[in-house]
């Protein structure tokens, strides 16, 4: 809502404060004053001159010679405009004016002849191009006829005027008027202001002769008020209306559609105003269109309706669609004589419904689908009827021909000094309150503590005890709250098992040098499924899509977190950066349904993609690049810091590398995967090698126990054997180890590969292997026999398991 | 003899001064000390001597022996630091080549500053509370106060996946959700972090993903200062002491009274400037008391209890605190803007 200063000022003294004051106190006393801006710089000595005579430059064709009355004197100026003529009132820069950008105006010679001054376009006075009618957009302004010579042309302009954007919440609809923020203002800086009595002079024809009013459904359309204005002349509406309604944002059109703009920047009420004699009728029905019904409305768009549309007709075809906008058929035109006058009320959600089908949201319909004042309907067709007998000539009918049902009754709240003290922790007494309510301008009839509050209709928003308490509250400043903590019953806050580890884990894969990505959750449909995890794919049915997305790379929410990342590498490596480590901690989203009616399961996934260099110092000669082992590190040390064993399975699955991919498995169960993306991914993404994983978080942190990640450290020294074996080139090492550690149980500890060799020396198709291997007792010390005796069961279960031979 | 071992001491003494290394050291202490040496010889033929002088020159050889192997004892741990210390020289190294970088990674610029609000207010015993991205219709709305057809809800067009189910577009429905859980007699306090949706063109100010975080605290007898004096301490830890707080009335569907949170500008110190818009001030959440309807709707009387709830968004606050100012930066993942916030 854009606020003429010099508007507000005409209905509420607010002269004492600075507009910066001004907006600082609306601010914190109601609604946010978004900007405060002046209409145009700071510009002096401009007056109306009127244009004596106006003849040709003796030396210059495009410039005019003339002599223009400001008033006080007759002063020759030369002007290049090509559309001065004689007898015009123009705006005149005297000398010892100053224009914007401290333009100052001198006395000159132009070609010889003496200026004395300069005849403005309003783009030189600082008005904004958008706002510059078309028909002065190549010229100098003329004013109307009427402008009085040697007056101040700025504020006939309006220049001087300083705008105020107010951003209002949706609860402030009474704000959407400039009579409602004069109430607020009055409230704020404790001012008067009263809404003015109308004053009609009606002419004894009475309107209910000629007219007519139907309404069919009364919960749609509980008032409707007609009013007949004759002899009606359209033409433009007087400057100073054009001015506010341009300062306010409104384009100005002719008096009768300004006078209605007006009144519904003055009351808040749209009004509409239809061309009698267009209308073909006495005889105003408003209804629900039928299904499939046209309209051609005032921006000349055919409009299918249907039954859910409200419609102003005349007993046949629909005129306007209600609250929204009017036909085409019946808009007022220069011929125009009569007028109906409409002032209505049309409930919020129908005026929502026609709007948002219609892609139409206007000043009118914003206002209506919020609700406007009952008690003000009526009383706007009265004060639009006052202008158009002032302004267009208008001859009132009296009268107004009207359904009404409308429920125009104040609601009473009631509220106490002590439970607003206890609600705000406050010591507000019966007289602040009083005084509160006398700026607010809300009658009550006091008990004691007790106030039962009427709530003026203007301000529909106040319905509870709680309502009532914030306007107590605002007025009486949250400022002058003091500072104090809960003294209810207290917890420890902290942290939740889950969200510890979340943090864990996080920290681990900090630690061992990855960074934390946050990707976005909604993908395209074909990334949605990619790269999924073998786990989530069993359980996932399709991906979730959305009824409406904004665009087909945002259309689906994610099963697995890898696409989006890669797409990050991607974009980094287009900028440069070769060496990436990401992690990210999100959840996927999984629908067990084809077609989505529940909530799908949200399960949290730890994934990661490497690529690039993980390890450099080039002085040292020192380079390693990503591979599958790195990555496989990386999730093994997640695996100790969870306390978690992972083993891993040679896997193909879709878009990884097929001989470098592993499935994960914590127990039975797969709990994700880790790999190489497939080259021909990578290539399409610009990558070099890139190594993923994707775990399922969720399922670990189940797993995890606190208790037995610690273990007291052994006190009896430990045993450590080698074995090297020489086997087919297949055979899995982790398969190894497990029958190691399966035979050597319970005194084997700890197997570890330390040698992995093939080629010369080895017989074709072979490799050799080798093991070191950890006895240990934690009760007591062990002998030679006993580990002698352990590693021969350990050594004949690999001969005949791996068909292992020991060297 | 005496002068014989004088002398055998002046020509010793001599060579452990002449030698120059370990070895000739060691010749020197055979040639002398060793069991075929000169001072042994003497001593054997101390059998002619008198009875008078044997225990005269005895005493004598002894002491030219101490005095000679004290010697080469001085001279040989003298060449032994020599030693090393030439060995040390030659191990030096240029220690202003460059370290073997240790890779270490960091967090997210949002997570980072999450975290930070978490344990603020796990300080002030707040728990922390996570719910579902994707809600139904009645959690992220009805149980907030936004019934079907409400004006309030154009505020967050939101992601619907089907007529019941959407992308939350607040975190505000963990609250609902945590409240309805505690049968209308248990007090909560928690806030509740986490990812929101709502339809929005991505731009510098806009991402249709972005992170909320709320709070709520529901109890008996909360009051509105209780709500200020909560902002406030979060204010001064978040943002620095030096930096005061404002409230001025706003409107949210699920609070009643409903007030804006404000800081004093940094960069003006209140004075009003370019970044807090001339104002001296700048928007940092919003919060209010819980509306009754929404109090009654997870199962409270809302004349027994009462309560306050706040919002508001990481991103906005990484903006201000650290001059990000283009949300899109947040999702891009660009390691050069992630690093430079490791330290955050
Ligand atoms: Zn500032």
């Amino acid at each position: 809502m854009l606020v003429s200063l010099n508007w507000l000022q005409e209905y509420i003294d607010v002269s004492a404060y600075k507009p910066e004051e001004l907006a600082e106190i609306i601010t914190k006393t109601g609604i946010e004053v978004e900007s405060v801006e002046p209409v145009a710089e700071d510009v002096t000595g401009v007056v109306v001159g009127c244009v004596v005579s106006c003849e040709q430059h003796p030396n210059a064709d495009k410039l005019s010679l003339c002599q223009v009355d400001v008033g006080t004197e007759t002063l020759q100026i030369v002007c290049g405009a090509p559309n001065i003529a004689e007898g015009q009132k123009v705006a005149v820069a005297t000398p010892g004016a100053v224009l914007p950008g401290n333009f100052k105006i001198k006395k000159t010679k132009l070609r010889g002849e003496v200026s004395n001054g300069m005849i403005c376009s309003l783009q030189e006075l600082g008005v904004d191009e958008k706002d510059v009618p078309a028909e002065f957009s190549e010229g100098i302004y003329v004013f109307p006829e009427d402008a009085e010579t040697g007056v101040n042309a700025i504020s006939l302009l309006n220049l001087d005027d300083i705008i105020i954007e107010l951003g209002l919440t949706p609860n402030r609809s009474d704000a959407m008027s400039m009579a409602g923020v004069a109430y607020e203002v009055a409230a704020a800086i404790d001012g008067q202001y009263q809404l003015a009595d109308e004053k009609v002079t009606p002419v004894e024809d009475k309107t209910e002769d000629h007219l007519s009013v139907q309404v069919e459904d009364p919960e749609a359309n509980p008032y409707y008020g007609a009013f007949l204005i004759k002899d009606v002349q359209v033409g433009p509406s007087p400057l100073w209306m054009q001015n506010r309604l341009t300062a306010s944002g409104v384009r100005p059109i002719n008096n009768v559609v300004d006078i209605t703009n007006y009144v519904l920047l003055e009351y808040g009420q749209p009004l509409h105003a239809f061309d009698y004699n267009r209308f073909e009728s006495n005889e105003i029905v408003i209804r629900f269109a039928k299904d499939g019904e046209i309209i051609k409305t005032l921006d000349d768009q055919e409009r299918k309706l249907s039954s859910n549309h409200l419609v102003i007709t005349n007993g046949e075809e629909p005129h306007a669609i209600a609250g929204v906008m009017g036909g085409a058929k019946s808009e007022v035109q220069e011929d125009t004589s009569a007028i109906i006058l409409e002032a209505a009320y049309f409930a919020p959600s129908v005026v929502r419904e026609s709007s948002k089908d219609h892609g139409l949201r206007s000043e009118s319909s914003s206002r209506f689908e919020k609700g406007v004042d009952p008690n003000r309907v009526e009383r706007a067709g009265k004060r639009a009827c006052e202008l158009l007998e002032k302004y267009a000539n208008g001859k009132v009918l009296s009268g107004v021909a009207s359904f009404d049902q409308l429920d125009r009754s104040e609601k009473q709240v009631t509220i106490q000094t002590s439970r607003i003290n206890d609600r705000l922790g406050t010591e507000i007494s019966n007289e602040e309150i009083q005084d509160i309510l006398r700026r607010l301008q809300f009658s009550y009839e006091q008990e004691g503590e007790e106030f039962k509050v009427t709530i003026p209709t203007r301000r529909g928003d106040v319905v509870l005890f709680e309502d009532m308490l914030e306007e107590v509250a605002r007025i009486y400043g949250y400022d002058r709250l003091p500072f104090t903590l809960p003294e209810g019953s207290s917890q420890a806050g902290g942290l939740s098992l889950y969200q510890q580890l979340k943090r864990k884990t996080k920290a681990y894969f900090e630690g061992a040098g990855l960074n934390e990505t946050i990707t976005y959750s909604l993908t395209h449909e074909s990334k949605a499924t990619m790269l999924m995890s073998p786990e989530i794919e069993q359980e996932a049915k399709a991906p979730v899509g959305l009824a409406m997305p904004m665009s087909e790379d945002h259309s689906h929410l994610r099963l697995s977190i890898l696409p989006e990342m890669l797409e990050s590498l991607s974009y980094n490596v287009a900028r440069k950066q070769h060496d990436i480590a990401y992690y990210e901690l999100g959840t996927v989203f999984v629908s067990e349904e084809e077609q989505v009616t529940a909530q799908p399961n949200e399960v949290l996934r730890a994934a990661g993609a490497l690529t690039g260099t993980w390890h450099t110092n080039p002085w040292q000669q020192e380079k390693k690049d990503v591979d599958f082992f790195v990555v496989k590190g990386v999730v093994e040390g997640l695996s100790e810091h969870l306390n978690i064993p992972f083993t891993y399975e040679k896997a193909k699955l879709s878009h990884m590398h097929p001989g470098r991919t592993a499935v994960v498995k914590a127990g039975d169960e797969i709990v994700g995967f880790i790999g190489q993306v497939h080259p021909k991914l990578q290539k399409e993404l610009g990558l070099k090698e890139t190594y993923v994983f994707d775990l399922n978080a969720e399922k670990l942190f189940t797993k995890y126990s606190k208790e037995e990640a610690f273990q007291t450290i052994p006190r009896y020294p430990s045993v450590s054997r080698d074995i090297a074996l020489v086997v087919d080139r297949e055979e899995a090492a982790g398969d190894i180890v497990s029958t190691i550690s399966e035979a050597g149980a319970p005194l084997v500890k700890n197997v570890q590969v330390f040698d992995v060799y093939q080629g010369e020396n080895l017989p074709e198709g072979k490799k050799s292997l080798a093991f070191n291997l950890l006895y240990l007792d934690p009760n007591r010390t062990l002998k030679d026999k006993e580990v002698e005796e352990a590693h021969d069961n350990i050594l004949s279960a690999v001969q005949e398991n791996h068909n292992a031979e020991v060297r | 003899m005496k002068e014989r071992l004088e002398q055998l001491k002046q020509e010793a003494l001599e060579k452990v001064t002449q030698a120059e290394n370990i070895q000739s050291l060691k010749d020197v202490r055979v040639e002398y000390l060793g069991k075929k040496g000169p001072i042994t010889e003497v001593l054997k033929g101390m059998g002619k001597l008198s009875k008078e002088e044997r225990p005269v020159i005895g005493q004598l050889a002894n002491e030219v022996r101490e005095e000679v192997a004290n010697a080469i004892e001085t001279k040989q741990s003298r060449l032994e630091d020599e030693a090393l210390e030439r060995q040390l020289e030659e191990e030096s190294i240029d220690v202003t080549l460059p370290g073997r970088p240790v890779q270490v990674g960091g967090p997210h610029l949002l997570t980072s500053i999450i975290e930070e609000i978490e344990d603020l207010f796990i300080g002030m015993g707040f728990e922390i509370k996570e719910g579902p991205e994707v809600e139904t219709d009645y959690y992220n709305f009805e149980a907030l106060n936004l019934p079907k057809g409400h004006p309030a809800r154009d505020m967050q067009d939101s992601f619907y996946i089907t007529e019941e189910l959407l992308l939350r577009t607040h975190t505000s429905p963990v609250q609902a959700r945590t409240m309805g859980k505690k049968n209308g007699s248990e007090p909560v306090k928690m806030i509740c972090p986490g990812k929101v949706y709502r339809r929005d063109t991505d731009d510098a100010t806009h991402s249709h993903q972005f992170t909320q975080i709320e709070g709520l605290l529901v109890d008996k007898n909360v009051r509105m200062t209780d709500l200020k004096g909560v902002l406030n301490t979060f204010a001064k830890q978040m943002f620095g002491e030096d930096r005061d707080i404002r409230l001025r009335p706003s409107f949210f569907p699920f609070t009643e009274p409903s007030v804006e949170m404000d800081i004093s500008c940094k960069v003006c110190g209140g004075e009003g400037c370019s970044v807090c818009k001339r104002t001296g001030w700048i928007e940092i959440l919003g919060a209010g008391m819980v509306h009754p309807n929404v109090l009654e709707m997870a199962g409270y009387d809302p004349k027994e209890y009462t309560g306050f709830a706040f919002g508001m968004g990481p991103e906005r606050i990484a903006m201000l605190k650290y001059g990000v100012d283009d949300i899109r930066n947040f999702y891009t993942n660009d390691i050069r803007f992630l690093e430079q916030y490791h330290k955050a």
